[in-house]
């Protein structure tokens, strides 16, 4: 994809564990590339822990090379490595003898830091994951299960490492404390441009954070590696289709935002425009109704039959409020609201500045285009 | 006449005290000796047998079937047995003491370091410790509160036990004891078990107070 060296790069990567007549994961190429999130799923069985745990060597590879940032994850001692890689797992694994700040400055005390400089990390990282500086000297059973897996997120991102590896990091927690970390994961790697591999079973989970999936099968078997718009669009196998459902379309509804389909003005046109132009606009997009603005905002519906030469459109009645969407809003939700409005257009709104307008049936040619992202504007099927 | 012997030989003779303060004194001072010196050697004998164990996950069976034996011995009889061996001095009555404390301490210890979550050694392995840093610094301060039950129960046992070491003259305060007992003199075995089970009491709270001030992240779990 990208002519730069991935941050990791497994090649041939396999590994039997003693006993087992089957390998756990077999040939595994993968490259992950430098700032994105990378999601293992699949079933129980296809070797994502496995993989995740081999980049950081708690499980030693059978055979195969794992690169990170070129350097042969086997050419340094094991401590040296890991001090190197942040890591955060379901249980989280916070020292519950240790207060929350010295948690968070396990790895840098490791490597010698001074105090203050320790100090001042420490006070930096709970800023960065939400949490109150006043939770410092406390210790981790006296947080609740979100809060002790941020501070989780803390102590791994402690010593800066380039790289994450998460092994169902929000497995723990109920769903809307998971909803609530998914999205500070995210506006947090906005920030610090890690190189993420998390694991997860929760295909909701890797649609909503993943640059791309990997969708593995039993046996450490590559189904599939694709971005997640891709991978519901375009399942590369039966095995692909059946893991993510029957409701992928519905899924991609999630994935994509009215920002992600082309721009559309629709039947709106300035409050100064002439009774022809609006006229056209209508019939363009055969609509009875006709939308003004004033160059800027949306102003409000009037009825087409109202439309007659020589009277100003800016004379006639108009209907607010109008159906509204932000340009980020996902594509379901701008459906919802169309749904549930009498017309069924919705205006996209950005900070009261008229964007354009979106449908039903433009949601429906995004989603049946090769992809929502680059080319919405195509035929419906 | 019953009574007037009652009356000549009360529980508690308080002149005692301090007409034999020094009696009393040493062999107080000898009851806590032998104490410490036992439950401190149980508790390393003890420490390499839990660390075996843990190394070796076959050997506990061995390991406490073989401590479970000793601490089935009938005190007099090891004492006495012994005695044959290595007469009558410290050792001889330091080495059954001893083996008493190591069924408690050596499944304690154990219990300490198997309440090590495991989440909590997989998260210090990714996070790049070594492994003596894993053991001095998470393993053995979250076994803490384990070895400090398994001392406090020792502890109690063996002042207890201490007593019985009388019958080949290091017994402490049980020397007072059986002496109370040959003389029909209730006076010193009043004290002596008194003290005794006040020394006990003591102990205990110290072990206690260790434990408190070792764990301050563990106070609300722990229990007088």
């Amino acid at each position: 994809m990208t002519t730069s060296t991935p941050a990791i790069r497994l090649r041939g990567v396999t590994k039997r564990f003693p006993g087992s007549a089957q390998d756990a994961v077999s040939d595994l190429d993968l490259d992950v590339e430098q700032g994105s999130i990378v999601v293992l799923i699949g079933p129980s069985g296809c070797g994502k822990t496995t993989t995740l745990r081999m980049i950081n060597r708690l499980i030693e590879l059978t055979s195969g090379t794992i690169e990170i940032e070129g350097e042969d994850v086997t050419g340094l001692p094991t401590t040296q490595l890991r001090r190197g890689i942040g890591y955060v797992i379901q249980q989280v694994g916070l020292f519950p003898h240790r207060t929350i700040e010295a948690n968070i400055a396990t790895v840098p005390r490791t490597l010698g830091w001074d105090k203050a400089r320790i100090r001042a990390r420490v006070e930096e990282l709970v800023d960065v994951v939400g949490i109150d500086r006043e939770m410092l000297t406390r210790y981790p059973d006296e947080l609740s299960g979100g809060q002790q897996q941020r501070i989780g997120v803390a102590r791994a991102l402690a010593a800066d490492p380039p790289v994450l590896l998460m092994d169902e990091p929000f497995g723990a927690v109920d769903p809307i404390v998971r909803t609530r970390l998914q999205d500070e994961l995210l506006e947090l790697q906005s920030r610090v441009h890690k190189t993420i591999v998390l694991v997860t079973h929760d295909l909701d989970e890797a649609i909503k954070i993943a640059d791309k999936i990997v969708l593995l099968n039993v046996g450490g078997v590559v189904e599939q590696y694709a971005s997640p718009d891709q991978l519901l669009r375009e399942p590369a196998s039966a095995f692909v289709a059946s893991f993510i459902g029957e409701d992928r379309s519905m899924r991609r509804l999630n994935l994509a935002t009215v920002a992600d389909l082309p721009y559309h003005q629709g039947p709106v046109v300035h409050l100064d425009a002439s009774s022809a132009e609006a006229r056209a606009a209508m019939e363009d997009e055969g609509s009875e109704w006709l939308g003004l603005t004033d160059g800027e905002r949306f102003l409000g519906w009037v009825d087409g039959i109202e439309v007659v030469d020589g009277r100003h459109l800016g004379d006639l009645d108009r209907f607010l409020p109008a159906a509204q969407v932000r340009p980020d809003s996902s594509l379901r939700g701008a459906m919802e609201v169309i749904l549930n409005s009498r017309t069924t257009v919705a205006v996209i709104d950005d900070d009261g500045r008229f964007g354009g307008t979106v449908t039903l049936e433009r949601i429906r040619r995004a989603l049946a285009a090769p992809s929502a992202d680059t080319n919405g504007d195509g035929r419906g099927a | 006449m019953l009574l007037a012997t009652r009356a000549a030989n009360p529980l508690i003779r308080w002149s005692y005290f301090t007409e034999q303060w020094d009696r009393i004194q040493e062999a107080l001072l000898q009851h806590i000796q032998l104490t410490l010196l036992a439950v401190a050697a149980g508790f390393v004998i003890s420490a390499g047998l839990a660390f075996l164990g843990l190394r070796y996950r076959w050997s506990i069976g061995p390991i406490t079937l073989f401590a479970a034996t000793l601490y089935t011995i009938p005190s007099v009889a090891f004492f006495g047995v012994l005695v044959n061996y290595l007469g009558l001095g410290l050792l001889t009555a330091l080495i059954p003491l001893t083996a008493f404390t190591i069924l408690i301490l050596v499944t304690n210890i154990m219990d300490g370091f198997n309440a090590v979550p495991a989440p909590v050694r997989e998260a210090a392995d990714g996070m790049g410790l070594t492994p003596s840093q894993r053991l001095f610094t998470v393993e053995i301060p979250i076994a803490v509160p384990y070895m400090i039950n398994g001392l406090r129960i020792a502890t109690v046992t063996t002042v207890g036990l201490v007593t019985v070491a009388a019958i080949i003259g290091y017994g402490g305060l049980g020397r007072l004891i059986l002496d109370g007992l040959r003389r029909t003199f209730w006076t010193p075995l009043t004290i002596g078990a008194s003290l005794s089970i006040l020394l006990a009491l003591l102990f205990d709270l110290l072990f206690y107070a260790l434990g408190v001030w070792l764990t301050p992240w563990a106070k609300r779990k722990q229990t007088l």
